[in-house]
């Protein structure tokens, strides 16, 4: 035992700090020190860890953290803002492999050393192994998904519940055989394997729409196989760290449905967004009204407080940088600018401020939904910029339709609408919008970025 | 089976305690909270080292090796990329 007490007071202590950093990003101001309190709590645990006893050579450790350290450093040096959601999808996997890789090996170390292995060891292991390598094959579709390398709609045949469900049933088979005769080592990765396999084939049914929720679930597994390792090793700090991410993740996925008002059944198995409706589409006919930009400025110019709605598309358009301009120019005019963001406006949770805030946007500046819908009727000019779904009154109206319930901004409230987009084409949901349609909205048909140009030329001029 | 008890109480309070101090992050920090939770979770990592370092056959230290890849690039990366976007929230005041 010797040093054991101190090894585990120190994890203690690193324990204590991951959750110190974690309290710290409730306020941007604090946030940068809270990461930084939170990596320092990481590197007491692995410095302390260096010195276990069981340690005897160093130079596949040292090995394995260079290389880690120099692709972990490059990608997150490298990634550009809009690819953090594959990104962040990515480390899940990682993380998820990694905690699959050390249960499986304190197994096969375990009956090497001939060990008495606890039923605690064993069914830890198992559930290592199997949200593991979920989460590892989950998250490599889903950030594949992300980065266009793989379909984005939903991939589904008939019967792919019944395959799924098979999988899991085989999983947990192969994992009760391995806890009653674990000297058949060789069933972890069989068992592994099958959970991988069901890693994937959980995902693909998913569009490309849905994935935030994917990500947060996958963020949340993560930790839960963290955890689960921890339980194997008798480890606390594994065990505090791995259950905050998992309740973090769970907490995001649940706000995620809600913005969707959808249950997290539905988004895993519902296959949203696979058949494509383009009903009516006379919901449009003669009442659509098209502007040009010099009307947009002037309109602008005119106006006290404006609101910027902005969407994915905005940052596909790569005009977060025009809008900022925009934004700065109309405030040097005594405009008040507000941004409007929908939890679901990107593509993972607050993903859309990450990407105005990297346009140098305050943060101030940027409104939670249940903070200005409120104050919408007061806005002289809302500019829906790459955004549909989230801005579609049918969500209010229609109870028959997919985004029924779905919490949206009241861009239609304010007293002029102006929607930046390219053609009337439908978002995720497939659906026609009303608001394009609606008697105070204007349509500025053109790409994001060229569009809001035009605007601040237009604007200087006048 | 006491100390099956002990960890499992551990594991549930923390979880609690998780709880607590998620929901209290604002929606504007969930990216960065995320890649810093992932991070976090890459504590699989003093698994991985000592699996690494005490060497026991040769099939285990090559997935060994794999593990501390993986879990370095978690931590590395995550905390790196959290700060990046950090800092984009601080420069402005």
């Amino acid at each position: 035992m010797g040093v054991n007490w101190l090894i585990n007071l120190f994890y203690l202590i690193s324990a204590t700090l991951f959750i110190f950093g974690l309290k710290m990003l409730s306020h941007p101001k604090q946030a940068v020190k809270g990461n930084f309190i939170s990596a320092i709590g990481m590197l007491l645990a692995i410095i302390v860890t260096l010195l276990d006893k069981r340690i005897v050579s160093f130079e596949v450790i040292i090995l394995g953290l260079i290389t880690g350290s120099a692709i972990g450093a490059f990608f997150a040096l490298k990634v550009p803002m809009t690819a953090m959601p594959q990104m962040v999808g990515i480390l899940n996997g990682f993380g998820g492999g990694a905690s699959f890789l050390v249960a499986g090996n304190a197994l096969f170390e375990g009956i090497y050393l001939k060990q008495i292995l606890t039923n605690q060891f064993l069914i830890a292991t198992v559930a290592s192994g199997l949200i593991g390598s979920i989460t590892f094959w989950g998250s490599m579709v889903a950030a594949g998904k992300l980065q266009g390398i793989i379909e984005e709609k939903p991939i589904i045949y008939k019967g792919h519940h019944i395959v799924n469900i098979f999988l899991l049933l085989i999983s947990l088979f192969i994992g009760i055989i391995l806890v009653i005769k674990p000297q058949l080592t060789y069933l972890y990765y069989i068992l592994v394997f099958f959970s991988g396999v069901l890693g994937v084939l959980l995902v693909t049914p998913i569009g490309g729409a849905d994935m935030p929720v994917v990500i947060c679930l996958l963020n949340s597994y993560s930790g839960l196989a963290a955890a689960a390792t921890g339980f194997v090793l008798n480890n606390n700090v594994l065990i505090i760290s791995g259950s905050l991410v998992g309740a973090s993740g769970i907490i995001l996925t649940n706000l995620m449905c809600k913005a969707m008002n959808r249950s997290l059944t539905n988004v895993l198995f519902g296959g949203f967004g696979a058949v494509r409706v383009s009903e009516e589409e006379d919901i449009y006919a003669g009442k659509i009204k098209s502007t040009t930009p010099e009307e947009v400025a002037i309109l602008l110019d005119s106006s006290k407080r404006v609101c910027i709605i902005p969407g994915y598309g905005m940052a596909v358009a790569q005009a977060q940088y025009a809008v900022r301009d925009l934004m700065n120019l109309l405030e040097q005019r005594g405009v008040q600018v507000e941004f409007g963001i929908h939890p679901v406006a990107g593509r993972m949770p607050g993903h859309m401020n990450v990407l105005l805030a990297e346009a140098d946007i305050p943060y101030e500046k940027l409104k939670e939904m249940d903070e200005i819908n409120p104050v919408m009727p007061q806005v002289d000019v809302a500019i829906v910029l790459g955004a549909n779904d989230v801005v579609n009154p049918l969500a209010r109206t229609d109870p028959k339709s997919p985004i029924a319930g779905m919490p949206i901004i009241d861009a239609d409230k304010a007293k002029t609408v102006v929607v930046i987009k390219r053609s009337l084409s439908p978002g995720f949901a497939g659906i026609p919008n009303p608001l394009f349609a609606a008697p105070n909205t204007l349509m500025l048909f053109a790409d994001g970025k060229k569009a809001i140009l035009e605007i601040i030329s237009a604007l200087k001029e006048l | 089976m006491e100390n099956f008890v002990i960890i499992l109480t551990i594991f549930v309070l923390a979880i609690f305690v998780g709880f607590e101090v998620i929901t209290k992050v604002p929606p504007i920090l969930h990216t960065p909270l995320m890649s810093g939770s992932n991070a976090i979770s890459g504590i699989t990592i003093i698994g991985a080292l000592i699996s690494a370092g005490s060497k026991q056959t040769t099939l285990t230290t090559i997935l060994a090796f794999i593990a501390v890849v993986f879990a370095t690039i978690n931590v590395v990366g995550g905390y790196l990329v959290t700060h990046r976007m950090l800092q984009m929230f601080k420069r402005k005041e």
